[in-house]
């Protein structure tokens, strides 16, 4: 009996040894896989969605494509997690995804509590409310009764109490956990308003069997800055992650695209040359090679490309930039000197 | 026991210590179960706690006492967004309940008059039945649920345009609206005599079968029954002076104000539940009907006794036997099945949880609140059904 | 007189009209007492209801071909097969590499022909076994790929109709030696092997599903240690066949208890051990007799795959919903749905019909 427990106890020893020997930085786990492994959003139109081909598409998803561009030269060396929202934390804490870009909003208990840590934000939204006009409403504070429809488990849900009870005003709250259901929901009359961020109000506007009865109302409650994020206490990846998406926005800002990047090898600006890494020195910082803007831009393209390519005019969702122009557009898209 | 005449060979052969004897070996097996299941549950707990506290995540349930900030729809007690997560936990676990009992009543009502129709001697209502009981049985409960969602939601009309069968009952996509009475005291009165009629009925059906022990003579304890339960009630609100006024709803602003409100959500995870749980108990149902040889009938007949007294006093018995244990786990099934509740957006406990889970980050203590409370309700009615079931059994001699 | 009358020798009289044909049969069948001329005038009102609309959208004012999602949402527009016609590949192979789809197609087809392979009764025992193992590792080579030349291909990609078959197979043949385990551990004469099994059997079947799944997929990796992660896929894999292992095992149970007593009395006064009597006598006689409570559990199991879509697995249910959120094609959830629904209905039906047909045959090798 006392061998027994002996080897139980060996056992099970060698095995809390074993595991606690390797723990390494994220970087690390990357190389080794050869892939970033990135949580996506199951499907939301423009950000992360696979499309008919089983191709994952979207803003979100781009750029995990960068995020690997930058770390291993090669967009396509992605592993895409689909997370519900109830997952997506527990996912990043565990370590079963390298970095989390799952339209999720930037707060501050997500990053005191949650062992999150956000990179710069990638779209600026705001929560709105959607409603049909024949209710004949001009305006969010004349929604007070209201039935509304919302999905759950998001700080929409929360928003949008916080505002009505600001407002001294009572509504009921249909909470659905999917889209198609939710939007169904709204569309036969289910609920008088639907409210979500400005963008999935907008792609669900164009995709209704008739747009131009519904309105989305001016007003916008909250705000929020959809970013990626990393676990906390490891910084090496949280600066290629970070910097990847300013290579984007800095791309943008020279002008510099996936189509055109080759020519500016014989640029004189020496900035652009050391961003191209025709000049060395922006490899160094982040550990990684001098290539590693240049295979983002050509393999994933630059900020306006993504999203022109997945929330632009030429998609069904016809967002316009917005907040989400680059700084000197008037919008609040800012890359910080990468020197 | 079987292996006793092994063991004590076993025992004589080898007097003293010694792996071969079966004793030894079953506690050292037993022994070595427990180091393992011990073991394993110590080092899960101790990499979770690990774990949890260099992510510097919350642990415990301290956040129950919180204010939740978000709202309910439908909920059976006070509640607002001011209110502790506790206290949401109620209200889904009370919206539980409230859909997995009116679901086991009717499904029950609905399941065992169809099972009563598949074996209709009408051609096509049988058939009829045999189709609804095919393709319920046959379908994943969530894609009926997402039926059930739809047919409500955009079959039926928006609330200015609702469909009025009666006088201030309304069917709209905002829900099923009834009125109830406005005057609080005399439901509650009515409400009482209505008890108060059952228990006598009860009583007087007692009665009448310990003198039909003693005496051999009958009484229509069915007719008394009726009489009783429909004549108290009304008696007792005639006696408060019969106040007709009701609480109707009414189409006020964006919605209906006024008597109760069915929403769409619980009339779906209702419907649902309801459906698919009543084409199992069809099945059953039949089964147990079928079970019962046809010469009991024969027998009874020849008895002189007529069709109702055969289906009352020896099918329905007999058939209860094979019925009640199978339809406790088809019960089981429908509360446990409430639970996706979470995929029509009816607010129940495991919705909560979600919302909860989103919020906090403590998914560990929020699944763990909802199987302890799945289990306790499934364990209470295990007991009780167990219990009936005791009462209907065969009582052999 | 009555009596006065005679029927012509030669010609032989017509039953009445009324009970006879296609009237009698009516008459019989339908009309044969008020209540039931009630029920069935108004299960014919029911039919009138339902059946014209239903055929005037599915297939009169149907919009079929390859057609834009604006024709579709035309006014007077029915059912949308060009939405279909769009996403079939989508809905029924998920995320996998779309030339590489034959692989999928393949696994569907493999897994099926096992699936009526099994129902022949010659090869039940250790043969059925052999086939589905190597059935299985057939179906994960052909699915990760990775050797042969064939590229590989990631489970977080795998999905639609090969995944809802590949997670309830899997499940079953998981679940299979677990749940015998259980029941005779529930049987067992050592208490504590006894009370952990009756513990586990218990919990198990006392919690939805729903509840085991979110537990695999959101607190397993909390307690597992740092950099130690299961796959997704594995893990809700596990979670499913654990799940249904209790169930299961109570089927089994009841297997067991059936065994008359003699037959265990024998095996001892043979001098077998626990293990020869259990997998020689005891197991094969009471498997048997459990086996169409099994393939009834099975098809619970294989509906309740669905409930996957909640920790974001893309099983069928989980890509026609996917196909359902493309922002092109909002809004043709009916004819999702009832693709999907065609799909689960064949399955278990065909199994609910072999299960009752078994039913009936080992019913009558039992009869005396």
């Amino acid at each position: 009996m006392k061998t027994i427990l002996t080897i139980a106890g060996t056992v099970i020893g060698m095995s809390l040894m074993a595991s606690a020997a390797h723990a390494g930085p994220t970087l690390d786990t990357i190389k080794k896989n050869d892939y970033v492994r990135c949580g996506v959003n199951t499907g939301l139109g423009g950000f992360s969605i696979p499309n008919s081909g089983g191709q994952w598409v979207g803003l979100d998803v781009d750029m995990c494509r960068a995020f690997a561009a930058a770390a291993l030269g090669d967009a396509n060396k992605v592993k895409f997690v689909p997370l519900s929202s109830e997952q997506r934390f527990t996912a990043l804490q565990s370590g079963e995804i390298d970095v989390l870009s799952r339209n999720t909003t930037w707060t501050i208990t997500r990053e005191g509590e949650l062992g999150a840590l956000f990179g710069p934000v990638t779209y600026y939204d705001g929560q709105g409310f959607m409603v049909n006009k024949k209710l004949g409403v001009k305006s969010a504070k004349e929604l007070n009764g209201a039935t509304i429809c919302v999905q759950p488990g998001t700080t929409t849900e929360l928003n949008l109490s916080d505002y009505f009870h600001g407002n001294n005003m009572q509504f009921t709250p249909v909470v659905i956990d999917s889209l198609a259901q939710v939007n169904a929901a709204f569309f036969s009359g289910r609920c008088d308003v639907y409210t979500d961020d400005a963008s999935a109000l907008t792609a669900v506007r164009a995709a209704a069997p008739n747009s131009a009865d519904y309105e989305i109302l001016p007003e916008r409650i909250s705000k929020e800055p959809l970013a990626p994020a990393v676990r906390q206490g490891d910084d090496e990846w949280f600066d290629i992650v970070r910097w990847s998406i300013f290579a984007t926005l800095q791309a943008e800002e020279w002008g510099i695209t996936s189509q055109n990047v080759d020519t500016f090898k014989d640029t004189k600006n020496p900035d652009i040359q050391r961003f191209l890494g025709v000049t060395a020195g922006i490899g160094k910082p982040l550990h990684l090679d001098d290539k590693w803007a240049v295979n983002i831009v050509k393999q994933v393209g630059n900020y306006s490309e993504i999203y022109e390519r997945n929330l632009g005019a030429k998609t069904p969702l016809k967002l316009d930039r917005g907040l989400n122009a680059l700084w000197n557009k008037g919008g609040l898209m800012y890359a910080p000197p990468a020197r | 026991m079987t292996n006793s005449q092994s063991r004590a060979i076993a025992t004589a052969q080898t007097s003293g210590f010694s792996l071969y004897d079966p004793r030894v070996r079953g506690l050292a097996y037993q022994v070595l179960v427990i180091c393992l299941i011990v073991g394993g549950a110590w080092y899960l707990i101790s990499n979770a706690l690990a774990n949890l506290a260099r992510q510097s995540i919350a642990t415990g349930f301290d956040f129950l006492s919180r204010a939740a900030s978000f709202d309910i729809a439908q909920h059976l007690i006070s509640y607002s967004s001011a209110s502790s997560y506790l206290r949401a936990y109620e209200v889904g676990l009370l919206n539980t309940l409230l859909v997995a009992a009116v679901g086991i009543v009717l499904a029950t009502v609905l399941g065992t008059a169809v099972g009563i129709l598949r074996l209709s001697g009408n051609w096509l209502v049988s058939r009829l039945a045999a189709i609804y009981v095919e393709v319920t049985r046959n379908l994943p409960l969530l894609l009926q649920l997402f039926f059930w969602y739809d047919v409500i939601t955009v079959t039926l009309p928006g609330p200015r345009e609702a469909l009025s069968p009666l006088p201030g009952v309304f069917l709209s996509n905002r829900g099923f609206m009834l009125p109830v009475p406005a005057d609080g005291p005399a439901l509650l009165a009515v409400a009482v005599a209505f008890l108060v009629a059952v228990a006598l009925s009860v009583g007087v059906d007692i009665w009448a079968r310990r003198r039909q022990y003693a005496t051999g003579q009958q009484f229509p304890v069915a007719w008394a029954a009726t009489v009783l339960i429909a004549g108290i009630p009304i008696l007792a609100w005639l006696a408060i002076g019969a106040p007709t006024a009701m609480d109707m709803p009414s189409l006020v602003g964006f919605g209906f104000q006024g008597g109760i409100t069915m929403s769409p959500e619980f009339v779906t995870i209702l419907l649902g539940l309801v459906f698919y749980t009543a084409a199992f108990i069809a099945e059953v149902v039949r089964a147990g009907i079928l079970a019962v040889s046809w010469g009991q009938s024969e027998a009874a007949l020849a008895l002189g006794l007529r069709r109702g007294q055969i289906l009352r006093l020896i099918v329905v018995p007999q058939a209860f036997r094979v019925i009640v244990p199978q339809l406790t786990s088809e019960f089981l099934n429908l509360t446990k099945n409430s639970s996706l509740a979470v995929a029509v957006g009816y607010p129940d406990l495991v919705s909560i949880a979600n919302t909860t889970i989103n919020q906090t980050g403590q998914a560990i203590e929020g699944i763990s609140i909802i199987m302890a409370v799945y289990l306790t309700i499934s364990l209470l009615v295990s007991a009780f059904m167990n219990w009936f079931n005791k009462r209907v059994a065969l009582k052999e001699r | 007189m009555p009596s006065e009358f005679q029927a012509p020798a030669n010609v032989t009289l017509r039953p009445p009209v009324a009970s006879l044909g296609p009237l009698g049969w009516l008459r019989a069948n339908l009309f044969n007492s008020w209540p039931n001329t009630i029920l069935t005038l108004l299960a014919v009102w029911l039919i009138v209801r339902v059946v014209p609309p239903v055929f005037n959208w599915a297939i009169l004012d149907a919009v079929t071909g390859q057609q834009s999602a604006a024709a579709c949402r035309a006014p007077g527009a029915g059912a949308c097969w060009s939405f279909l016609s769009e996403k079939w590949r989508f809905i029924l192979f998920g995320l996998y590499p779309p030339d590489q789809h034959w692989r999928p197609a393949l696994v569907v087809l493999l897994i099926v022909t096992m699936l009526i392979v099994s129902c022949d009764r010659r090869l039940w025992g250790w043969a059925l076994a052999a086939i589905w193992l190597t059935g299985l590792a057939v179906v994960f080579l052909l699915m990760a790929g990775g050797i042969f030349g064939l590229p590989y291909v990631d489970d977080t990609r795998w999905g639609g109709l090969p995944l809802t078959l590949i997670i309830s197979v899997v499940g079953m043949v998981l679940g299979f030696p677990i749940a015998v385990a259980l029941a005779l551990g529930r049987r067992s004469e050592l208490p504590v092997v006894r009370a952990l099994c009756i513990g586990f059997i218990e919990l198990v079947r006392g919690v939805p599903l729903i509840s085991v799944l979110f537990m695999a997929s959101v607190m397993i990796p909390l307690f597992l240690p740092r950099d130690v992660t299961i796959d997704k896929l594995l893990r809700a894999e596990v979670g499913y066949a654990l799940f249904f292992s209790a169930y299961l095992a109570e089927a089994i149970r009841g297997g067991l208890q059936a065994i008359p007593r003699g037959q265990y009395e024998a095996a001892d006064s043979l001098g077998l051990t626990y293990w020869q009597k259990t997998s020689k006598i005891i197991l094969p006689q009471a498997l048997k007799l459990v086996i169409a409570p099994m393939v009834n559990n099975f098809i619970g199991q294989f509906k309740d795959t669905s409930l996957v879509i909640i920790i974001g697995i893309f099983d069928l249910m989980m890509t026609a919903k996917t196909a359902l959120s493309d922002p092109a094609w909002l809004g043709f959830y009916k004819e999702a749905y009832l693709f999907i629904a065609v799909i689960y209905f064949g399955f278990c039906f065909f199994m609910s019909r072999y299960s009752l047909w078994l039913e009936r045959h080992l019913h009558r090798g039992q009869r005396r």
